[in-house]
């Protein structure tokens, strides 16, 4: 691969009023809203729990262990992403990339279990409409996993500019600030899961 | 992969940037927080004029009993539309064109923390606003009132797709919302000038600050509700549908959750303008202002805890109402506070009863009024008497155009000449204040009388046997008299951009450091970013002999005289302080190709829905155009 400069010769890297990078405050404030924004579709499941007698009833169709495995990738996959931020840190690219790519790959690991997961409670009647139940589950896991799937796409847009040779130790603060994201919706999950699936009703 | 050498301009945008520093693209591509900010003013004046007109047909409807110019749905269309309107497009946009234009020289920064995010913004709230009205074109304007409870927007009750286009558009302006409120509260945390600690800020920067918190953790409860919402309209799901278990009464609280401290988003600024013109026009320093900050901080603490004082009717049983009874009463204290502290201020100081202080103290006399009729309902038995009765409409008014709007008059009197460097016309904005205070108090205040004699807002007519006519007939004839007001400002306007007087940099004796630019301030701000040394930074540069104990002598902000500095900035013109050259980002095609995004996928759902992915999809090309695309060249 070609030896090609780095897009951004000189990161903006203003002297601020806190001393604190500006996009990490961006992203801090973001995960603020978003807490808002999941805390809501949480308060609407928990609020509807336990509502429906229309079968299927979570009792019925969740695979605990099943939905444990692709929780565990998921939050395997935070220590990737910890250990990809320790690579460009250091400046090793190298390792930079391997991390990335397990990190996405961990990601696609629990959205493809998510797929598989909503396919089968499909096959089984459960769907948006067909209880308060389908509607609060799909909605709540599916924004989820709407935003694990935009996780992907940016840690994967990394890699391709790792690849291309743009990335290196001065740039770390975009895979940190990326970082904040993915852990924070793997948090979410834990949540969720706890929330959804093993506080039995 | 091609090779690019380091000292020629790199271009990995997929577009370059956007060059030309005039005509309609440069106001397409612009990312200057003083342009954006005069789009966003100018926008809100047109829904100003458009939300008005909707009022007027009410009023006019309203005029006699058993009228028939308006029928019922069409009633019920102009009543959404108007509180929509002007809530979502008129004092949210007006207070963004503030914190645009304002903010930034109130910090000494020379522009926004993201300045493409606020393109955004703008650009975003323009697709939303558009959403919102094309249902004007295809008679389905949205009907169900402008809190849209459950069940009235389900498919059985609203079939027409009204209800769609008012969930999607504000869908949309809640995306504008946040990216707004985010790129504030980063600015101000961020780029004060050295010296400008929190407790230097003036009030205004204040309040957008409070009200950037309160957008970033309000707007998300609306996101969620008109998740739901649209998810039952459109793919069958069950939120709000009682017969399959869902319950209405979610749509209230969700709603209320974050219409409560959007209430207070609405008031903040206007607020915080007049916390700036009080002091000014009294020639004293502002009385009280840590106690004016501490009050604004609760406020927005507390305006979390009240939502559901507006459902005391929907029985929420005892425990719930006692706590939401005393919250209410509690947030009350603070508002009297900065009351209080207006009044304080205004004492012993020597008053000038220019436009500006005339708006603020208007403010301050009506918000005082409608502050105290809603108190009231923090009483469940006085609100159960009141609820939906024109009684609630007054107080509404009250608060938030005798509120917001006549502070944000103010405002516009206070800074316009900083924006266009030309005074409005004194006469002419004296009578446009009393005609709207007269006007507004013709209006509203008799309301108060209909709401206690039973009248219920949001019926299109009333039978004559009600005793409703003779009040009636004043409240509309005080909305002419605002129709009238409201052309006077306009004519104002007209005159001073065409021929008002030179206003020079400072004609108010300023405290703040805005005052310091030229009018209009350089695209770049400020020369040399100034350093602050106190509150009041730019009224203790002039005066240091008052009240600069705290000041070292001669100490004060450096450079500020923008007047002999070249008009363009280009970096290495000799002002390689110590925060380096001047180096603004250039216009960008994205902010506008992503609202461009937004607005195709939004009316992918309303209208034809293949054209969802399309808009996604130039969103996407778009954010990638944007993160790629270098700060210059």
């Amino acid at each position: 691969m070609a030896q090609a400069v780095a897009p951004r010769v000189h990161v903006e890297e203003h002297p601020t009023s806190t001393g604190l990078n500006t996009r990490k405050v961006l992203m801090w404030a973001f995960l603020a809203s978003d807490c808002m924004f999941f805390g809501s579709l949480i308060g609407t499941y928990l609020v509807y729990r336990g509502r429906t007698l229309i079968s299927p009833t979570p009792i019925e169709i969740f695979d605990i262990p099943y939905t444990s495995v692709s929780a565990f990738a998921l939050l395997m996959s935070s220590l990737a992403m910890v250990l990809a931020l320790a690579a460009i840190q250091r400046g090793d690219i190298r390792g930079l990339k391997i991390w990335l790519l397990t990190t996405a790959g961990l990601g696609l690991v629990f959205v493809g279990g998510q797929i598989y997961e909503f396919t089968t409670f499909g096959h089984e009647g459960l769907n948006l409409s067909s209880s308060i139940f389908g509607s609060t589950f799909f909605v709540l896991t599916g924004f989820h996993g709407a935003h694990v799937s935009l996780g992907i796409a940016w840690l994967l847009s990394l890699f391709v500019l790792a690849w291309r040779g743009q990335m290196s130790q001065a740039r770390s603060l975009d895979v940190e600030i990326a970082g904040l994201y993915w852990h924070f919706v793997d948090i979410v999950w834990i949540i969720i899961f706890t929330v959804v699936y093993l506080i039995p009703i | 992969m091609a090779t690019v050498t380091a000292p020629s301009v790199p271009r990995h945008g997929i577009l370059a940037r956007p060059v030309a520093p005039t005509g309609v693209w440069s106001w397409l591509t612009t990312v200057d927080a003083k342009r954006i900010g005069i789009l966003y003013g100018s926008t809100a004046f047109v829904f100003f004029l458009v939300g008005g007109i909707e009022a007027l047909l009410m009023r006019t409807q309203l005029i006699q009993p058993s009228s028939t110019l308006v029928g019922p749905g069409a009633f019920n269309a102009l009543f959404t539309m108007h509180g929509t309107t002007m809530i979502f497009l008129v004092v949210m946009p007006l207070s963004a064109a503030f914190f645009n234009y304002i903010v930034p020289l109130q910090i000494g920064a020379r522009d926004v923390a993201f300045p493409r995010l606020n393109a955004f913004s703008y650009w975003v709230f323009l697709a939303g606003a558009i959403l919102m009205h094309l249902g004007f074109f295809l008679g389905t304007v949205p009907d169900m009132g402008w809190f849209a409870y459950a069940n009235l927007t389900s498919p059985a009750f609203s079939p027409s797709r009204g209800v769609d286009f008012w969930v999607v558009g504000l869908q949309v302006l809640g995306v504008a919302s946040m990216a707004a409120g985010l790129n504030f509260l980063v600015t101000i945390i961020q780029l004060r000038a050295p010296g400008m600690s929190l407790m230097r800020m003036p009030l205004f920067t204040w309040v957008t600050l409070v009200t950037s918190i309160l957008i970033v953790l309000a707007f998300p409860v609306i996101t969620v509700a008109l998740i739901e919402l649209m998810f039952d309209r459109l793919f069958g799901t069950n939120f709000f549908n009682a017969p399959a278990s869902g319950n209405p009464i979610l749509w209230q609280h969700l709603f209320w959750v974050f219409a409560h401290p959007e209430v207070y988003i609405l008031i903040l600024p206007a607020m915080g303008i007049v916390s700036e013109i009080v002091p000014v026009f009294s020639r004293k320093p502002l009385f009280g202002y840590p106690f004016m900050v501490y009050a604004v901080v609760s406020i927005a603490f507390l305006s979390f805890t009240v939502w559901a004082h507006h459902m005391f009717t929907t029985g929420l049983g005892p425990i719930a109402t006692s706590f939401f009874t005393a919250s209410t009463m509690l947030i009350a204290v603070p508002t009297g506070v900065k009351i209080f502290n207006w009044i304080s201020t205004v004492h012993g100081g020597s008053l000038s009863l220019k436009p500006p202080a005339l708006f603020a103290l208007g403010f301050v006399a009506m918000f005082t009024i409608g502050g105290l009729s809603g108190v009231m309902h923090a009483a469940p038995p006085v609100d159960t008497q009141q609820q939906d009765t024109y009684f609630i409409v007054a107080h509404l008014h009250y608060v938030l155009f005798g509120g917001s709007i006549f502070g944000l008059f103010g405002g516009i009197y206070y800074w316009l000449p900083k924006v266009t460097g030309r005074l409005l016309h004194e006469g002419l904005g004296k009578l446009h204040f009393w005609l709207m205070f007269i006007g507004f108090n013709l209006t509203f205040g008799p309301q108060h009388f209909l709401g206690v004699d039973g009248m219920p807002r949001r019926v299109f007519t009333y039978s004559p046997e009600m005793g409703w006519g003779f009040w009636n007939l004043v409240s509309t004839i005080g909305a002419y008299v605002l129709g009238v007001a409201t052309l006077v400002f306009i004519i104002n306007a007209i005159k001073t951009l065409r021929s008002g007087d030179r206003a020079g940099d400072d004609p108010r004796d300023g405290r703040t450091l805005e005052w310091s630019t030229s009018s209009p301030p350089a695209h770049y701000n400020f020369a040399t970013i100034p350093t602050v040394h106190s509150r009041d930074a730019f009224w203790v540069q002039k005066h240091p002999d008052f009240g600069a104990h705290d000041l070292p002598a001669g100490a004060g902000a450096t450079a500020l005289s923008a007047a002999d500095i070249p008009t363009h900035g280009n970096p290495g013109d000799g002002h390689e302080h110590d925060h380096g050259a001047i180096h603004l980002p250039d216009p960008s095609y994205w902010p506008l190709a992503a609202g461009l995004g937004i607005f195709v996928a939004g009316s992918g759902i309303l209208f034809f829905l293949p054209l969802l992915p399309v808009g996604l999809f130039v969103l996407v090309v778009s954010v990638y155009g944007w993160s790629l695309e270098p700060v210059n060249g």
